[in-house]
């Protein structure tokens, strides 16, 4: 029968920052029918332990969980000595938690901007840096992470969690250039508007990506040798590379 | 991951901006959710779509009373997944297989992963579908519901007797364990209970051994019902699935391709699967005029009664043959189309050629008539469709009230025979014509979840 039949070289061990997030769970899928090995992050024991017996049956190899709150810097030491423990020798970070609050509501509470700058871009920087210095040592693997094309011009309707995410890209951009001479990849990924939990609420949501799709692509750039920047779907590149050329007088009068 | 219409944008001239902006102000975010064959055209107040188990009894908590309803993938054909002016709860993210114990082969699946799904992850592994549809895009929790059946019928009786036990989410008492032993009444409500009962949390399936993705399919043309008939009494012992074509505009002689099957024991041969055209928009709806459908009907006759005999075929052309393109459903033009499904008593055999009779003087055949004869297994739930007899179905393009009124007189038909319809794949039945169909209906009436409604209940029961 036609189970193994596309057996790939090397099983990769790809730890899941945000496990159960909408596009990690594609993605999860799609490791799994690969045969790779999981460490899953999240806060719910409850959806870890659903996600982990679904990814063992779909091929997984092996499927570990760790309960934490990855927003939570203090909690960041213990993550980490928990993969280093428990899966020593992982090569794949992908890094797919984010938040992403009513703009309006940003605009008025200092709270809740602060809040969305802290889990979409402090958390995460700080974060990897604690993997990226142990890859860097170990001379290998792969740093990615979900930003998005948000960040790549601020615009009236969400600059605030554009600007996370705008940092966080600039934060990997850096981290690229600083991993290279160790051969540490890193992938930066910036899907458009996907169909998931964190956009339901958002007007025309039924139209966005589906997230198959984009975590099909996710999975693609990590096979390749040299991957940086990953727009998906891929027309977002030229889309973004159009809306940054927009000169900042016209610009600043869209009401988008 | 972020806003929403850069790509308008790209497309528009800056003074347009302010004009998309306003298009996206007014959302139709539930414009998407429409029954198979698009008929009738509904719109919801309010779709949720939990991805997380844990989040159901928030959602019937704060819910009002007969205001939700769970969705899967929308195939059934008429307004049973509908429920107009309320709310649905769209289960397709809840789509995990929590376990399977490859001794027993029982899985237990959340609600929305689709039978596609459990196909592609346990035919490698040698286990198959106790009983499937005619289509792989199904959730679980719809085939539980609609208490689907197969080609197997006869020997296999409906997928609602291989489901082993279930939790379902009710608004009332929380979430409640469901077996033949355990709450079994519950248990044979939701079995076919249209999604009235709750949201099914999880449910165990019993999967059946194969030893690979093929089967030995023959094909068989008949030139009567009478020798349908006997093809079928024939076929029934033999082979685990069978099924006929019908053309419909034959009229009381109908010809067809008789279809039967077993799995096979090919184990050498390797599978592609195909991947079929997609009809990308609703096409215009004269494409489908009567004269394309009776030269369709025609060529396939033909073609198929040219291929008489044995063959091995892939599972998936033989169970799935519509599946391989995509959105057929289009094929119907914007007013969408209504499937026609009876039951009719095998001691009324007359019945069907007078149906047929009737759709052939009308000229309004449909290029899909599908008759089975049905086994005897006792129905899994309370409003279950399946009993003895044979079973019709018909495709026909809504042309209004020409159409509804054709329908109409073949109620009749059925309903002198003692015949029912199939809630599934109905958008119009009356409800005398329901009450004749399910005439215990009302015992069903005490499980229906208080907080739970949908467009056809309120059809043909006339609850609020």
């Amino acid at each position: 029968m036609h189970s193994g039949a596309s057996q790939p070289k090397p099983m990769r061990k790809v730890v899941i920052l945000g496990a159960t997030s909408g596009i990690a769970r594609e993605v999860e899928r799609q490791l799994a029918r690969q045969g790779c090995e999981l460490l899953l992050v999240a806060r719910s024991p409850r959806r870890l332990a659903a996600l982990q017996a679904d990814l063992i049956v779909r091929g997984a190899g092996q499927v570990l969980t760790c309960v934490a709150d990855l927003a939570s810097i203090q909690q960041h030491v213990a993550i980490f000595d928990f993969v280093r423990r428990s899966f020593p020798d992982f090569d794949t970070i992908l890094l797919a938690y984010g938040a992403m609050h009513d703009q309006k509501q940003s605009e008025t509470s200092v709270d809740i901007l602060l809040d969305e700058l802290h889990t979409n871009y402090v958390s995460a920087a700080a974060l990897l840096t604690l993997f990226a210095t142990d890859l860097e040592r170990r001379r290998t693997g792969c740093i990615a992470a979900i930003t998005s094309v948000a960040g790549d011009r601020g615009r009236r309707s969400n600059y605030v969690y554009g600007s996370a995410k705008g940092a966080l890209s600039l934060f990997l951009q850096g981290l690229r250039s600083r991993l290279h001479p160790a051969g540490v990849k890193v992938i930066t990924v910036k899907p458009g508007p996907v169909e998931t939990p964190m956009t339901d609420h958002l007007p025309n949501a039924a139209r966005f990506a589906d997230p198959a799709l984009v975590a099909r692509d996710i999975v693609r750039a990590l096979e390749r040798r040299s991957p940086h920047v990953v727009y998906t779907p891929k027309v977002w590149r030229y889309v973004m590379a159009a809306v940054e050329h927009i000169p900042e007088a016209l610009f600043k009068r869209l009401a988008f | 991951m972020q806003g929403c219409c850069d790509s308008q944008l790209i497309n528009r001239m800056p003074g347009q901006a302010a004009i998309s902006r306003k298009l996206s102000a007014t959302p139709l975010p539930t414009a998407r959710y429409l029954s198979w064959g698009r008929y009738p055209k509904t719109i919801h107040r309010l779709v949720h779509k939990p991805a997380w188990n844990d989040q159901i009894p928030a959602i019937l908590e704060t819910a009002s009373f007969a205001s939700l309803l769970p969705y899967g993938l929308g195939r059934s054909y008429g307004d049973s997944c509908l429920n107009a002016h309320r709310e649905l709860i769209d289960c397709r993210r809840l789509n995990r297989i929590l376990g399977f114990d490859e001794s027993t082969g029982v899985l237990r699946s959340e609600t929305g992963v689709s039978l596609a799904d459990i196909v592609a992850v346990f035919l490698p592994k040698g286990w198959f579908l106790p009983v499937t549809p005619g289509t792989q895009f199904v959730t679980v929790g719809g085939a539980i519901a609609n208490d689907v059946h197969g080609k197997n019928h006869h020997c296999a009786g409906t997928f609602g007797a291989h489901v082993r036990q279930f939790g379902l989410h009710r608004s009332s008492d929380g979430l409640v364990v469901c077996s033949p032993d355990e709450n079994p009444r519950i248990f044979r409500a939701t079995i076919g209970g249209l999604g009235l009962t709750g949201v099914i949390a999880w449910a165990d399936i019993q999967l059946r051994r194969v030893t690979g993705p093929w089967i030995d399919a023959e094909l068989v043309p008949f030139h009567s019902l009478s020798s349908f008939l006997d093809l079928s009494r024939e076929s029934d012992g033999r082979f685990e699935y069978t099924v006929a074509w019908l053309d419909c505009f034959a009229g009381k002689n109908p010809r067809g391709i008789f279809l039967r099957g077993n799995h096979s024991a090919e184990t050498e041969k390797k599978l592609v699967p195909k991947r079929g055209p997609m009809i990308p928009f609703a096409l215009p709806s004269w494409v489908l005029n009567r004269y394309a459908v009776k030269a369709f009907n025609t060529t396939y006759y033909r073609a198929h009664a040219r291929q008489r005999g044995t063959s091995l075929v892939g599972y998936d052309s033989f169970f799935y043959p519509l599946d391989s393109i995509r959105q057929w459903n289009l094929l119907y033009g914007k007013q969408g189309f209504l499937q026609y499904q009876c039951v009719i008593p095998a001691e009324n055999i007359a019945a069907i050629e007078e149906l047929l009779d009737r759709i052939a003087r009308s000229g309004m055949g449909s290029f899909l008539g599908v008759l089975k004869q049905f086994g005897s297994a006792l129905p899994a739930g309370i409003l279950s469709f399946p009993r003895p007899g044979l079973t019709l179905a018909l495709d026909f393009a809504m042309r209004g009230e020409e159409t509804l009124k054709l329908m109409r007189s073949l109620d009749e038909i059925v309903h002198q025979s003692g015949g029912a319809l199939y809630p599934a794949k109905d958008a119009r039945m009356s409800a005398v014509m329901f009450e004749a169909s399910f005439p215990r209906w009302r015992s069903f009436v005490p499980y229906i979840d208080p907080k739970f409604s949908s467009s056809f209940w309120r059809r043909v029961t006339g609850a609020q």
